[in-house]
């Protein structure tokens, strides 16, 4: 997130910042301005005019959403400081009849089934505020809503709209309105077709194009909010002049859907005439049941103090532990005598799922450095697996014989493993992938000999003779095990001059036989035959089994 | 025996610079003893390896010589001299008048000095008539005078013109002004290189003289081979949990399924790393064939609806997601089948655990990321472990590896909480740098798998990648790993002693 300097700030010094970031769990990660990002990115000519107020460019956990617009941090990191106490977040349920409803119809089942929907009254925005507000619903559709698949957000002038509201779905054709800042209206086929080429809007297009009924909301005189999650009416469009905005969230995921209709209401309702009030909405559902929106539900969680303290490795009060929680935004206080503290879960703090995320938080206001580290007194004996014991030995040997040890990609092309050494792609086993961005990446390699060629390639200024080796696993296709593939360990070496040297690779193998105390025999040895038909190949036999290759490389 | 050149030119320089300070020319020495330069010079070579015998100090100079073209007009004029002369008074069709002695360049030098006219209107073709009574031949007088060894007289300009038209050559002369020596002898005896059984044998070693040795120079190099750079640093965190009592866990599993990668790990089936972006899927095999039936119905569940504590991510979770097979994209997946081992053991024992394996990322490639890099893992399960103890341990771990400035800052990751980052002062960059991350497994990961409720397991991660390039200094990737890397940089790489 970027913060600008002119915003509401209570940090004196960069590093001071800094520091408080660190201790918070976040990452300040430049501190910068308008100017110097198009000047990087597009050069200096294009950076002249654009303002040079100072921004601060903070990475925030990725399960914070309540940390992703400036009014949720700084909320956060005051209360952390102590500065203010947590605000609670009030639900306005307005009397019977006066409030909103939104219907959903059976329609939307197949599309996009879930809605929900609540009203921020009287807010006032300024060009910031406003700013803010839009940036927000951008942060939450690329985060948690996965890029609008989960969830789309819709906000509209509530006082342009008449209530009811359904949420429907319908054909195409029969959609048509004004989408956000056009001049016209169009069908929804002719809007698909519109924001094709659109950088921004392209990426959402196929969420629903192929389905036959596209998602839309209407108020009661028929008048088009939104058509998620693609784009908004222009007739409800919010300015910084609206003063009484309704959002609406619809997706696929419910418990999503409501998370972020739970952060976006509880960030901006703070610049509502009654801060932190928050108006309901009823939906009310195909079957004629109704829920009412948003939740904001506090849930009231018990943790024993001693918990707290043998999980992180302290040993606080339990007054002292309900006060470092408090800081985090978890109000909490002492009950049963001390036995035990009761922690109260703000709607803003989704991540909460578990008595350890408590802990965690105990922990972060505690401050990670200050815990006293100390050794576990965990008594293991150590073991190695007895073949990467094996590799470490022979590795050394290897280079002790002269040869030089290369590292190469597991990953290759069907090409190089195939095709350049005369094979068919479908006697390799070759487990295949399925998304590669490149041909580099298309297959994982069923033999070390396509990368040592390239290693070879890669280095032919060097001076000859070149002697290399490797010893690393490759995968193949194997029905027998719980994934359908399996590693082996394979070794493989290579000599490359301008005469062959065969018997230099002969002698190599005669080593690494001699090491693993294989001796030279047919009985209870190895033996080299030449490969039928191939007369330049020999095969290596130990104990009856073909073990390994040699042949001089063909230059075809 | 004849006398050797080193012993002519040491006789000759005893008789010609008797006085302090004298000294011959190689050239003037080379002529006054019937030798050839080249030979006096290697005389005066193998007499500077002994020692101190003489001084020599190398001169260059350049000197004016006739080429073999400069001879032949020497010798019989300059080509448009010689041209002029053999036109007849009457003059010739322009083409005969090429053909005369001097040719078209005797021709064309002539044209330019106005010596011969030409009348292009004569009947049969223009005509060649001489434009001037008498020539003299200029350019024959100036090869006279440099043969005569006055080429430094000649005006610079016509020297050059003179080389232009290949009649003179530039010869660089390479000689040496020769001294007495402080160990000057007229006799020359050789220097022994190396001390020989029979020189033992005879004794014959006391009275020889020895070369010295050249400690300046690089002695020769060994033939031999090398380990590679980033197996080196693997090597030595191998060994470094060795020494902490952790034992090695199997890897051997590049193919992964979703389930162990992730599900198992407690991550969301919607979670962006399981994007196509940022895994590779496999096409064959596309789905694992099994997954272990309780324990997946467990993990369902506490995905789906919660448990062991928790409110679970309630979302419909899938089996075909779980089954889906891809790359591996870290090795926790193989801790995660450790720890479910470790769970169906009769009776739980506290183990440590470590692997450094391959993992595989579809992501952007630049200097520093590559789509498959190294992780280096260690676990730690036992009863009542704390953070404190996986700080201790963090800190007895990275100490071992020679980085002892650390802190650790608070982070998120789907299967651990809490969770840390681990950071640590880099005296170059005068910054705090990540170098792991770390954390307690969540409950939700370990409960399913049937672990005790009070056992805790703490683990952290780096990439092997990263501290290779740091200790070894090298600032591009693909440098060190895969085909592209400089071969060079394997062989000069040294030890590796991440402590020191």
């Amino acid at each position: 997130m970027l913060i600008n300097q002119n915003s509401p700030s209570f940090f004196t010094a960069d590093e001071e910042f800094d520091e408080l970031c660190f201790e918070f769990g976040l990452e300040l990660d430049e501190i910068t301005s308008e100017k110097d990002i198009i000047s990087k990115e597009k050069g200096e000519e294009k950076a002249k005019g654009a303002s040079d107020t100072i921004l601060y460019k903070i990475d925030v956990p990725a399960n914070r959403y309540d940390l992703l617009c400036l009014e949720g941090l700084v909320r956060g990191l005051q209360v952390f400081k102590e500065r203010i106490n947590l605000p609670r977040y009030e639900k306005i349920i307005p009397a019977q009849g006066e409030g909103q409803r939104l219907i959903i119809t059976e329609e939307t089942v197949q599309v996009r089934p879930h809605a929900v929907a609540a009203v921020l009254r009287n807010i006032t925005f300024t060009k910031e505020r406003y700013d803010s507000f839009i940036d927000l619903q951008e942060k939450l559709h690329q985060n948690i809503c996965r890029r609008r698949a989960l969830v789309a957000i819709g906000t509209h002038d509530l006082d342009t709209i008449s209530g009811p509201f359904t949420f429907t779905a319908k054909a195409p054709s029969e959609i048509k309105f004004k989408p956000l800042n056009q001049s016209r209206e169009y069908t929804a086929s002719q809007i698909m077709d519109l924001y094709r080429t659109d950088s921004h809007l392209r990426h959402y297009l196929h969420l629903i194009e192929n389905k036959p009924l596209y998602p839309v909301i209407y108020d009661s005189n028929g008048v088009v909010l939104s058509m998620p999650p693609i784009i908004n009416g222009h007739h409800t469009k919010v300015s910084v002049n609206t003063r009484n905005v309704f959002i609406e969230c619809t997706g696929t995921d419910i418990t999503k859907a409501k998370i972020v209709l739970d952060i976006i209401v509880t960030m901006f309702s703070e610049y509502c005439e009654k801060p932190f009030s928050v108006e309901a909405v009823e939906v009310v559902y195909p079957n004629g049941k109704t829920h009412i929106y948003p939740e904001l539900a506090y849930r009231k969680e018990k943790v024993k103090p001693e918990l707290i303290n043998k999980k992180i490795g302290i040993s606080e009060t339990p007054s002292s532990l309900a006060k470092l929680l408090t800081r985090m935004c978890l109000k909490s206080h002492v009950i049963g005598n001390g036995n035990n503290i009761e922690i109260e879960i703000p709607p803003t703090r989704a991540d909460i799922i578990h008595a350890c995320d408590i802990v965690e938080d105990a922990a972060i206001a505690y401050g990670y450095n200050n815990i006293q580290m100390t050794i576990p007194k965990t008594y293991t004996i150590a073991n190695q697996l007895p073949l990467s014991k094996l590799t470490e030995l022979l590795r050394l040997d290897l280079a002790a014989a002269g040869f030089t040890e290369a590292l190469t990609f597991a990953l290759c092309s069907q090409e190089d493993i195939a095709d350049k050494l005369g094979m068919d792609v479908s006697a390799t086993k070759a487990v295949r992938i399925a998304n590669p961005k490149t041909a580099e990446f298309q297959v994982a390699r069923t033999t070390l000999l396509p990368g040592l060629l390239k290693t070879i390639a890669a280095n032919r200024k060097m001076p000859l003779p070149l002697k290399l080796f490797e010893i690393s696993d490759i995968v193949v296709k194997d029905p027998n095990t719980d994934v359908g593939a399996r590693n082996y360990r394979h070794f493989c070496a290579v000599y490359y001059n301008k005469s062959p040297g065969f018997e230099i690779i002969h002698g190599l193998l005669d080593r690494v036989m001699q090491l693993l105390e294989v001796p030279p025999n047919e009985e209870n040895g190895y033996t080299i035959k030449a490969t039928e038909g191939k007369e330049d190949r020999a095969a290596v036999y130990s104990r009856g089994c073909s073990g390994a290759q040699m042949f001089p490389y063909n230059p075809r | 025996m004849s006398p050797s050149v080193a012993e002519l030119l040491l006789q000759r320089l005893e008789r010609e610079a008797a006085g302090p300070g004298g000294g011959l020319c190689s050239l003037e020495a080379a002529a006054a003893l019937g030798l050839d330069h080249q030979t006096l010079v290697g005389a005066v070579k193998s007499l500077q390896a002994l020692g101190e015998v003489i001084e020599a100090e190398a001169r260059a100079a350049t000197r004016w010589e006739l080429s073999p073209e400069g001879a032949e007009v020497l010798r019989d004029g300059s080509p448009e001299v010689r041209l002029f002369q053999s036109l007849p008074a009457e003059g010739l069709p322009q083409s005969d008048a090429m053909k005369l002695p001097g040719g078209s360049v005797g021709f064309s030098k002539a044209m330019a000095n106005k010596w011969l006219r030409l009348e292009k209107g004569a009947p049969g073709g223009p005509r060649v008539l001489r434009a001037v009574a008498e020539v003299q031949d200029g350019v024959q007088q100036s090869l006279r005078r440099v043969q005569r060894g006055e080429a430094e007289s000649l005006p610079e300009r016509e020297r050059a013109e003179l080389k232009r038209r290949k009649l003179l050559l530039e010869v660089t002369l390479k000689s040496y002004w020769i001294r007495k020596g402080s160990a000057f002898s007229t006799a020359v005896s050789r220097q022994e290189t190396e001390l020989t059984p029979e020189m033992i044998a005879t004794g014959s070693w006391r009275q020889l003289p020895f070369k010295p040795y050249n400690f300046s120079a690089l002695g020769l190099p060994p033939a031999c081979g090398h380990l590679h750079p980033l197996l080196k640093v693997r090597s030595q965190l191998r060994q470094i949990f060795l020494e902490m009592g952790f034992t090695e866990m199997p890897t051997d599993n590049f193919v992964e399924s979703s389930f162990w990668n992730f599900d198992a790990l407690f991550q969301p089936q919607q979670h962006p790393a399981r994007d196509q972006h940022d895994t590779f899927f496999l096409q064959d095999p596309a789905e694992a064939p099994e997954l272990p039936a309780g324990y997946t119905a467990k993990v369902k569940k506490v995905h789906s609806q919660g448990g062991y504590g928790s409110q679970g991510y309630k979302y419909e979770w899938r089996l075909e997601e779980a089954r889906r097979n891809l790359l591996r994209t870290h090795t926790t997946s193989a801790s995660a089948r450790m720890l479910y081992r470790l769970a169906r053991q009769e009776k739980f024992s506290p183990v440590k655990y470590f692997s450094i394996d391959r993992v595989f990322r579809n992501e952007s490639l630049d200097a520093t990321h590559l789509a498959e890099f190294h992780q280096v893992e260690g676990v730690v399960a036992d009863r009542g472990l704390t953070l404190g103890h996986l700080m201790g341990i963090l800190r007895q771990f990275f100490t071992k590896l020679g980085i002892t400035q650390l802190r650790f800052k608070p982070a998120y990751n789907p299967y651990t909480e809490p969770s840390m980052e681990v950071f640590s002062y880099h005296e170059g960059l005068k910054k705090w740098v990540e170098v792991g991350n770390s954390g307690v497994f969540r409950p939700e990961l370990l409960l399913p798998m049937g672990l005790p409720e009070n056992v805790s397991v703490i683990a952290w991660g780096l990439s092997l990648e990263r501290p290779t390039m740091i200790k070894y200094g090298i600032n591009n990737i693909r440098e060190l790993v895969g085909h592209r890397v400089n071969l060079q940089m394997v062989y000069d790489s040294p030890l590796c002693r991440l402590d020191a």
